[in-house]
């Protein structure tokens, strides 16, 4: 299968004063249609960047250092914001971790919903009005026929999110970036959101680049997942191997730190220390100082990713010969 | 052998009410009532020492002012409080509270708000120490902010730098080191590790767990990760706006819960375990607390509401497992046994 999204060597840098900061370094992932990507990551280990730049949203002075971006084999990272104002919205969706900022205060949800409509599509008024009502059903809105015309403050946070789910959505992408989407969310509210969105891309057949920090909601949605460390990606494979058999020691030592519902464990496996500032990363793998396994080569030289079997880890335990 | 049992904390009644009215104007000219916001509203639980009492629920139910009010931080509007056979709530001035307040302190959720940004360490950790005026030597004073911060895994030298050198998780072991330089025995935890990644939080919750065991603390953890709590707690309660929906022993509580909010949160849990069990989402939202529904509040949300459900609130009662639980059906013994499957 063709992949849908193909992410090659990206480099994404932030000039600083005092030097350039990389805060993701040489990522590679691809995405196939209808499948469900997870990234996770601990705070700064560059994995809202990596979706950003994939929505062209990136701020200066961040920039795309090197690498490509390909939406269905087209280059879109280089694109004009023009060109690519056109692909957000019809090709990728976003929905973001807070849906109150992601909303427009000032207008109803239904005019948000047709403007949206109408900028991607050549409806009518009446027929954008018409899809929006049949969106704000879809996602699971009560009384939509009345909450159209009403303001973002007027929702509940579990109901907004529904909302931009529904932007997101509005005219079918290929694509729905999702960061971090429940974690502004109550857990019964979190439970909610989660199973519409697994409802909704199997129904429209919608690919989802999931970027969480959770890794049960990981667990419940994604076919693959991606851990990054440090602007890299450490471990990428099935959720299933990488959840139960995780190969790189930090993807294991991350899972033996999630205080899981059904152990009776009586300490957390800890990872000591924390991951490094973007101005102290340690030469070779960006992991060694932390890495109970650590030998000689990983002072020294950079692990790429490597097979591990059934997952891809950038570790030098997995180089054979 | 009485005094054995007695609890360290043991709160009855407790209710904290806010008014959130429109200002007297509006209210005159409006013809609009007083409002008042019920976030605590009576509820009952005992601490005994040495033990750990987490208390989850969503946003709003209200767990956080329990915590405030335990420490002090709010007066209750009714109930009381009674710390080691002192009722806190009928303590007048700060003379009268000084003694009580050294043994008990708290940690909060966020370690970059609570840490002051221009004091170094040291002098952050000290803090309690001078204002309590436990020691009085300066070099004493040093030597012993040098041990609390190894007591947290940092090094003494860490006490000349500011916060804003440290990690989340350093912070917060500083927030740690400072809560317990006043040698408290009990320490109210808000949410101590939700700004916090996993692997740090494995750091601190392994960190609270040891100091527990070495310095016989008795804790108040309050938290809305489920998988947390049953890792660290003894005895849990769940709240749901404003009320105790049910309190027990961990063990009781995570396989044997009783109110169908319990069986519904634990239902909502993300399975690491990936066995394919379908999570049924609970349905709707938690109501607005100024407004709050009739008779138990959880009614719009329960699959097994009835008439009296609707007009009667129910109160705690104690069940054959050992839990209590303020819920009608429990107590009428209508409720299917085993995990909960029918959500509305």
């Amino acid at each position: 299968m063709a992949a849908l999204l193909e992410v090659e060597h990206l480099r994404i840098e932030f000039p600083t004063r005092r030097g350039t900061l990389v805060a993701v370094d040489d990522i590679s992932l691809q995405i196939a249609e209808g499948e469900v990507l997870g990234v996770v990551g601990e705070s700064g280990a560059g994995k809202s960047l990596t979706g950003t730049a994939i929505i062209g949203l990136l701020e200066p002075p961040g920039r795309i250092a090197a690498g490509e971006i390909r939406l269905m084999g087209r280059r879109i990272d280089n694109l004009p914001y023009e060109e690519m104002r056109k692909i957000r919205g019809k090709q990728i969706g976003a929905v973001f971790q807070d849906p109150l900022t992601s909303l427009n205060p000032l207008y109803s949800v239904g005019r948000q919903l047709v403007e949206t409509i109408q900028t991607h599509t050549d409806m009518s008024p009446t027929q954008a009005r018409t899809r929006a009502l049949e969106l704000l059903h879809e996602v699971g809105i009560p009384a939509a026929e009345r909450r159209i015309d009403h303001y973002p403050h007027q929702f509940s946070g579990g109901m907004r999110q529904r909302v931009v789910i529904a932007l997101a959505l509005c005219v079918n992408p290929k694509l729905v970036i999702a960061d971090e989407p429940t974690t502004a969310l109550d857990v019964s509210i979190q439970a909610q959101i989660i199973a519409l969105l697994k409802r909704l891309c199997r129904d429209h057949g919608t690919a989802i680049m999931l970027i969480t920090h959770d890794m049960g909601v990981i667990a419940e949605t994604a076919d693959r997942v991606a851990v990054m460390y440090a602007g890299r990606i450490a471990e990428i494979g099935p959720v299933r191997s990488v959840i139960k058999e995780a190969k790189h020691p930090y993807s294991h030592g991350l899972m033996g730190s999630i205080p899981k519902i059904n152990d009776e464990k009586e300490r957390l496996d800890q990872i000591e220390g924390s991951m490094p500032r973007l101005t102290e990363i340690p030469p070779g793998c960006a992991f060694n100082p932390r890495c109970p396994h650590v030998f000689d080569r990983c002072r020294v030289e950079r692990p790429e990713l490597l097979d591990t079997g059934v997952t891809q880890a950038s570790c030098w335990l997995y180089a054979h010969g | 052998m009485a005094d054995m049992a007695k609890p360290l904390v043991k709160v009855a009644g407790l209710s904290r009410y806010f008014d959130v009215s429109a200002p007297w104007l509006n209210r005159v000219l409006d013809g609009q009532p007083r409002l008042m916001l019920r976030a605590v509203d009576g509820i009952d639980f005992e601490i005994n020492k040495g033990e750990t009492l987490a208390l989850v629920g969503e946003s709003g139910c209200g767990k956080s002012t329990v915590a405030r009010l335990v420490v002090g931080l709010y007066r209750p509007s009714t109930g009381s409080i009674v710390f080691d056979g002192v009722d806190m709530a009928g303590l007048g001035g700060r003379a009268e509270m000084a003694p009580i307040r050294r043994r008990l302190q708290m940690i909060f959720q966020d370690p970059y708000a609570s840490l002051n940004p221009r004091w170094r360490v040291s002098a952050i950790v000290s803090e309690p120490i001078r204002a309590f005026n436990l020691i009085k030597d300066e070099a004493a004073i040093v030597a012993r902010v040098g041990q609390l911060l190894r007591q947290v895994g940092l090094s003494p030298v860490d006490g000349e730098k500011y916060p804003h050198e440290f990690s989340g998780g350093q912070r917060q072991r500083i927030s740690i080191a400072r809560a317990l330089s006043s040698q408290p025995e009990f320490l109210v935890c808000d949410e101590p590790t939700s700004a916090l990644d996993v692997s740090v939080q494995a750091q601190i919750l392994n960190l609270m767990k040891d100091l527990q065991r070495q310095l016989g603390l008795t804790y108040l953890f309050i938290s809305h990760n489920l998988a947390v709590v049953r890792h660290i707690a003894d005895r849990v309660g769940v709240m749901y706006l404003g009320r105790l929906a049910e309190i027990g022993p961990k063990s009781t509580v995570f396989s044997l819960p009783r109110h169908p909010y319990t069986r519904m949160l634990l239902d909502t849990i993300p399975d690491l375990d990936m066995t394919g069990r379908q999570r049924t989402p609970v349905a709707g939202e938690v109501p607005n607390p100024i407004n709050p529904p009739s008779g138990c509040a959880f009614h719009p949300r329960c699959p097994f509401a009835n008439d009296r459900c609707r007009s009667e609130r129910p109160e705690p009662k104690l069940n054959d497992t050992g839990s209590i639980t303020a819920c009608h059906a429990v107590e009428e013994g209508r409720l299917p046994a085993g995990p909960l499957t029918a959500a509305a």
